[in-house]
């Protein structure tokens, strides 16, 4: 018995559903944030795996430009959410929402 | 057997870490298995020959990323926990259904289709060592890294403009709502 692809992607599938869980469950925007990286992460899982079965080295090069993204996009995230807390003294997302229609 | 055996062990880290940071009130304690699930994530990737994204994997999740959010944590405040109370009804147990069906609906349509790539006709393995991968991002995808330039630089510059300006709009705008 050896590990094969379909162990790396199955293993990738509950995390993202794991992750999307998190977004869908918790009011903490901290945490969401969290289960972002999380659900990027097992992309980039999937991604290594196919790569590695193919034999070509873009998927790790994908895999590198998920994780600039994931960088900006937590750098971003985290200075929205400090900005927020400092008018709002709150990071529960259900507490923010003066734009609802 | 042993890559077996190894990727069981590093599978259950990996889950465990996952549902602690989806379960755990305590912000910290969800930084703390969000921090487990990306050091097995780099596991992995070293039992797919991808030693170079397997260090850059600990020093920019494990070194940058969760130290940014513990210090946003600490600074938001730890103590603070959340609050139980649904503003959904049935939120949390529509959540469980809808991620369980969404991972099934992912494992399904995986195994429907099978990727299938060189390695089958005896090509020789590739590691992902600095030379490869690096040959690939300077070669192939010079522009791809270009705009990933641009976007961190973006993204700088996007958080220090909140940083400064983001302060100072406070009080005048209280003070409209005050009027």
């Amino acid at each position: 018995m050896t590990v094969t692809i379909g162990w790396y992607m199955s293993l990738a599938a509950v995390l993202f559903s794991i992750g999307a869980a998190g977004v869908l469950m918790r009011r903490n925007a901290l945490v969401m944030f969290m289960s972002i990286e999380l659900m990027l992460n097992s992309v980039n899982l999937t991604f290594i795996a196919a790569g590695n079965e193919l034999g070509l080295v873009e998927g790790q090069v994908a895999a590198l430009f998920v994780m600039v993204v994931a960088a900006a996009e937590v750098t971003i995230g985290l200075a929205i959410l400090v900005a927020v807390f400092r008018r709002r003294a709150t990071a529960n997302v259900d507490q923010l929402s003066e734009l609802r229609g | 057997m042993t890559e077996v055996i190894l990727f069981v062990i590093f599978a259950a880290v990996a889950l465990a870490g996952a549902l602690v940071m989806v379960s755990a009130r305590n912000p910290v304690y969800s930084a703390i298995g969000l921090l487990a699930a990306m050091f097995t994530m780099a596991l992995f990737y070293v039992m797919l020959d991808a030693h170079f994204v397997a260090a850059v994997q600990i020093v920019v999740y494990a070194g940058a990323v969760m130290t940014l959010f513990l210090f946003v944590i600490m600074m938001i405040g730890v103590d603070k926990k959340e609050d139980t109370a649904e503003s959904i009804p049935f939120q949390r147990g529509i959540t469980i259904v809808v991620a369980l069906g969404l991972g099934v609906v992912i494992i399904l349509a995986g195994s429907q289709v099978w990727i299938t790539g060189n390695t089958a006709f005896g090509s020789p393995d590739l590691v992902g060592t600095i030379e490869t991968v690096s040959d690939a991002i300077f070669g192939t995808w010079t522009i791809a890294f270009l705009s990933t330039v641009f976007l961190l630089t973006i993204a700088a510059v996007g958080t220090v403009a909140l940083a400064m300006f983001g302060s100072k709009a406070v009080p005048e705008v209280e003070s409209e709502e005050g009027a």
